[in-house]
């Protein structure tokens, strides 16, 4: 599997992203700077957390419009699994490769702690390796994080399993729609959260709970690819 | 746009020099110094220069009497930061700062400014930012105004620190009404650096082109340093204070490492305070050579501005960097793929001035050593302040008090003493990765990225120690950080300082600030932990009233083994909580100086005299814990300070989500209980081990002479247990402990 991680001039978890790639599935993940145009040849792209391009306006909305986006696109049209976190989320979504926005948090502060989450689909290709309604533990941080969709959305969502991640019901963070804190697109192989797997890599961090996310990537990328 | 400046003669005759807080004689010196009258950009070079705020003409007397140097100090003050060596090559850059003036005026920008500059001074010795702190203090929660000064302080530090992607680790608040029209926002920034790569604020090599990078230079922050030196900042405009752009700041970052990483850099210096003119000044100071700037070249954000303006403008996010001849392309092809711009601005000449030209005009000439090296040196008159001789021996009780009871729950919803957790969890404390400990224990702890080693960090400052006894406070401040270091299982290394006083015209004041840093360099010689770089604050008072004296203390202490890292929370049910250290110190010391005071007898506690404080005593207890740890047998650490034995308890208990069953392991008169329960003697620290390690803990405490005693166990039913004269005086549910701690910071923000 290789792995691009994408680092826009504002990117700040994207060495942690790479650090913790590097140290679970793919040591072949690297940094790729945002004004590249072609991204075929990679298997992975981590969208990571930060302030893409200082997101004084909201968050992604800038970052949408950069040339790497195009390729993130035309990746994603191809199957390539895309992973978004946190400000990669909040790309996402501005992007239109995932449903939904991301509003301030209801109490328009930032918030930062190790959060509680369930893994509400634990048959995508991101999460093959939890159990379904596991609950498992997921630093957060961010401002910007109150998921937003219309009724008929979410339905639709819950009813197609793209409803990946909810924060356990007594501690929502930021006033998320239905406690969501992750989506998948539709085909499978896009997904937002605001949870930091990459921060969740070790004990000495306060979670090994990541690493599971990636390892389940790598599985469902060998299932589809033949060793040479 | 047009303007007309005051020339020269009007400068003198209408003394419009001393609007910007020159006096007659520094006008009569600067005069002198030249030769000839000073011109307006040049009355506004020296006006900056020899503030308070960059000259340290009030306390550099003081500072000189610190102890700077040892084994371990790469560099000492002087320098945009101080290093010190951890080994393997590898060094740790710190500083702490403050930013209380501008605070006062604009809570979040000052705040998140105060954050930005810190940042800078790291990362301009070419050290990696890895971590922030910050020490706080304002007026209490009741009061609107002390509520919007501390949110958006909050807001401003985390919105800086969470964008740039630095984690806050750590750091303290206090609320006191000493700080109600003068809050204290000081920050701490810690940098790691392969001691190869070490940069420096020097500007020399003849011919070297300067560069100034980064944002373009704007018309706010004009005069800020002086502002900060003004006795009333309140009479101020908010136009002085600058606005910070985080995400400006990390792209300067990133693109000043790659720059020195090419080693092509001779020098480089943030503009911090006084923007141009410090940079530039500083860089030719510590050269010994002389600069050429051509203003007109610099980038500006609005047409028309005049040389004065670009010289003292404090624009963020800016640097002044001088290459090596020829390497410019270099730093151009670096920034504009940081999407930032690099401009020569002029040159390293060797005539020692510092000289302004705008195109082919020359608009200022003034000799660097004449800005820098001539800058007055104030001997300030010092009176011992008539409160310190009527301070009486505390009590160990009050007449009327408060059950133990309600004295622990009032003491845990103090907001002095309540969880952090409303304001630590608005800072991003993880990202990096490599954060061991988060905010919320004694320190915080930071792994060495590609090691085995972790640094421990904390901030700690009591003002109202330091008001009532001004010596015993300082050294107080630093026994206190090296505690914290300790308990979490690291070595203390060496110190930053940051000295908050009053007005220093006031020989009252001046008196504190001498003693409180006399007190602060006995201690650093007795922990071995140097003072290596700081910054002082005066002039903070409001309406004629003087904020505590506040010197407040970064320290850095190291850990070989990340592995050895220690919880302040307990840990285990029928694990035995032993105290190093003499848990009768308050029966003689009384419940002088305490949280407890300051709850239940508000008018009493200046009163009283402080706690003995024997630095050799703390020493060796000190030693013994880090001893135990290093031994294995600790399982839990955390110092008895704020709000004494019981809180320190309680606090473990609630953060382990443990109970906790003591007794007092001695009679004590029914009288003096709520002195040994909650008095704030210094020297003591709960320490949690397994049963069978008690001999260890007896043997060691024997060995290094100091009283240790047995106070009960950590229990799987959670409750709040205390014993005293064979009779329960407190028994609570942890959960009851934990709503009036946890909430109390919420329940007046939210």
């Amino acid at each position: 599997m290789k792995t691009a991680v994408l680092q826009f001039p504002g990117s700040n978890c994207d060495i942690d992203a790479l650090k913790a790639l590097h140290h679970t599935v793919d040591t072949m993940a690297e940094l790729v700077w945002h004004t590249t145009t072609d991204l075929s040849s990679y298997d992975l792209i981590v969208v990571p957390g930060g302030f893409s391009y200082g997101d004084y306006l909201r968050a992604g909305a800038i970052a949408r419009f950069s040339p790497v986006l195009k390729a993130v696109q035309e990746a994603a049209a191809r199957g390539r699994y895309i992973l978004g976190i946190c400000n990669g989320f909040q790309i996402l979504t501005e992007a239109g490769l995932l449903p939904g926005a991301l509003r301030r948090n209801e109490s328009l502060q930032f918030r930062c702690e190790i959060s509680q989450l369930v893994v509400a689909n634990g048959h995508t290709a991101f999460t093959s390796e939890y159990t379904e309604n596991e609950i498992i533990n997921i630093p957060i941080a961010h401002g910007e994080g109150n998921y937003y969709v219309d009724d008929e959305t979410k339905k639709a969502l819950q009813e197609r399993g793209q409803i990946v991640f909810r924060y356990v019901s007594e501690h929502n963070p930021n006033g998320s729609v239905d406690g969501i804190a992750g989506v998948i697109n539709e085909r499978g192989n896009v997904l937002g959260m605001m949870p930091h797997p990459e921060r969740a890599v070790s004990k000495r961090l306060g979670s090994e709970d990541g690493l599971r996310l990636f390892a389940s990537i790598l599985k469902s990328w060998r299932g589809t690819h033949v060793l040479h | 746009m047009s303007y007309t400046e005051p020339t020269a003669g009007e400068i003198k005759e209408q003394r419009i020099y001393r609007t910007f807080g020159v006096t007659d004689e520094e006008f009569a010196r600067v005069t002198e110094l030249l030769g000839r009258l000073p011109n307006y950009v040049e009355i506004g070079v020296f006006s900056v220069m020899w503030s308070e705020h960059c000259s340290y003409k009030s306390s550099r007397r003081v500072l000189r009497r610190f102890p700077t140097s040892g084994p371990q100090v790469l560099q000492g003050p002087g320098e945009n930061a101080g290093i010190v060596d951890i080994g393997d090559g590898q060094a740790v850059v710190f500083k702490i700062e403050s930013h209380n003036h501008p605070t006062a005026i604009e809570p979040y920008q000052g705040a998140a400014t105060g954050v930005g500059g810190i940042i800078r001074d790291i990362f301009t010795m070419g050290a990696r930012p890895v971590a922030l702190l910050n020490s706080l203090r304002f007026g209490p929660l009741d009061d609107a105004h002390n509520r919007y000064l501390f949110s958006h302080s909050v807001a401003g530090i985390g919105g800086y620190g969470n964008c740039i992607g630095i984690p806050t680790v750590g750091g303290e608040v206090y609320f006191d009404d000493s700080y109600t029209h003068n809050p204290l926002v000081n920050a701490m920034c810690v940098g790691i650096i392969e001691q190869a790569k070490i940069a420096r604020g020097s500007a020399s090599g003849v011919g070297n082109p300067v560069l100034v990078v980064g944002a373009k230079t704007g018309r706010d922050g004009i005069h800020g340093a002086t502002f900060a030196s003004a006795q009333d900042p309140h009479a101020k405009e908010r136009s002085a204070v600058q606005v910070g752009d985080p995400f400006m700041e990390k792209l300067l970052l990133e693109a000043c490492l790659e720059l020195i990483e090419t080693g092509k850099v001779v020098g480089i210096q943030d503009m911090g305070a006084a923007g141009l003119t410090s940079s530039s000044a500083e860089m030719a100071s510590r050269a010994g050579s002389g600069l050429t700037l051509d203003v007109s070249r610099v980038p500006c954000r609005e047409t028309g501005m005049s040389p004065y303006e670009i010289m003292l403008s404090e624009s963020q996010e800016r640097m002044l960097v001088v290459m090596q001849k020829g390497e410019e392309a270099i730093a151009f092809s670096i920034f504009e793929k940081w999407g930032l711009e690099a401009t020569v601005i002029g040159q390293v000449t060797d005539d020692g001035m510092l000289r302004i030209v705008e195109g082919g005009k020359v608009a200022g000439e003034m000799p660097v050593t004449a800005l820098v090296d001539e800058a007055p040196v104030l001997e300030r008159p010092s009176a011992v302040p008539a409160y310190l001789s009527q301070l009486l021996p505390a009590p160990t009780s009050l007449p009327d008090g408060p059950s133990h009871e309600d004295a622990l729950m009032h003491l845990l919803a103090k907001p002095t003493i309540a969880s952090k957790e409303w304001v630590y969890d608005q800072y991003d404390s993880m990202v990096r990765t490599e954060t061991f400990v988060r905010p919320g224990s004694d320190a915080a702890i930071v792994g060495v990225p590609g090691t085995n080693k972790a640094l421990g960090m904390v901030t700690d400052g009591n003002g109202r120690y330091v008001y009532l006894d001004p010596y015993a406070g300082g050294a107080w401040a630093v026994a206190e950080a090296a505690r914290n270091l300790v308990c979490s299982g690291a070595r203390p290394l060496a110190v930053t300082d940051c000295l908050n006083y009053g007005n220093p015209e006031k020989p009252e004041i001046f008196y504190q600030f001498e003693r409180s840093a006399d007190g602060i360099s006995e201690a650093c010689l007795t922990f071995g932990t140097p003072v290596i770089s700081g910054n002082v604050s005066l002039y903070n008072e409001s309406l004629g009233q003087d904020i505590y004296p506040t010197p407040v203390i970064g320290m850095i202490g190291l850990m070989d083994d990340a592995g050895m890292i220690t919880p302040s929370s307990f840990t285990n049910p029928g694990h035995i909580l032993y105290v190093l250290g003499d848990i009768a110190a308050p029966l003689q010391d009384g419940l002088g100086g305490s949280e407890y005071l300051a709850e239940f007898l508000p008018e009493g506690v200046l009163a009283y005299k402080l706690p003995h404080l024997d630095l050799g005593t703390e020493k060796a207890v000190q030693d013994a814990c880090y001893q135990l740890i290093q031994q294995g047998v600790v399982n839990a650490a955390h110092d008895v300070s704020d709000g004494g034995l019981l809180v320190a308890l309680a606090e473990s208990a609630i953060q382990g989500n443990i109970g906790v069953r003591v007794e007092v392991p001695q009679e004590v008169r029914d009288e003096a209980l709520a002195a040994l329960l909650f008095g704030e003697s210094p020297s003591r620290i709960v320490i949690e081990v397994a049963s069978d390690r008690s001999a260890d803990v007896e043997r060691v405490a024997q060995q290094l002479g100091i009283p240790c005693a047995r106070l009960g166990v950590v229990t799987d039913e959670l409750r709040f247990s205390v014993m005293a004269n064979g009779s329960k005086v407190v028994d609570m549910a942890i959960g009851d402990l934990r709503s009036a701690w946890q909430g109390a910071i919420a329940s007046w923000m939210n």
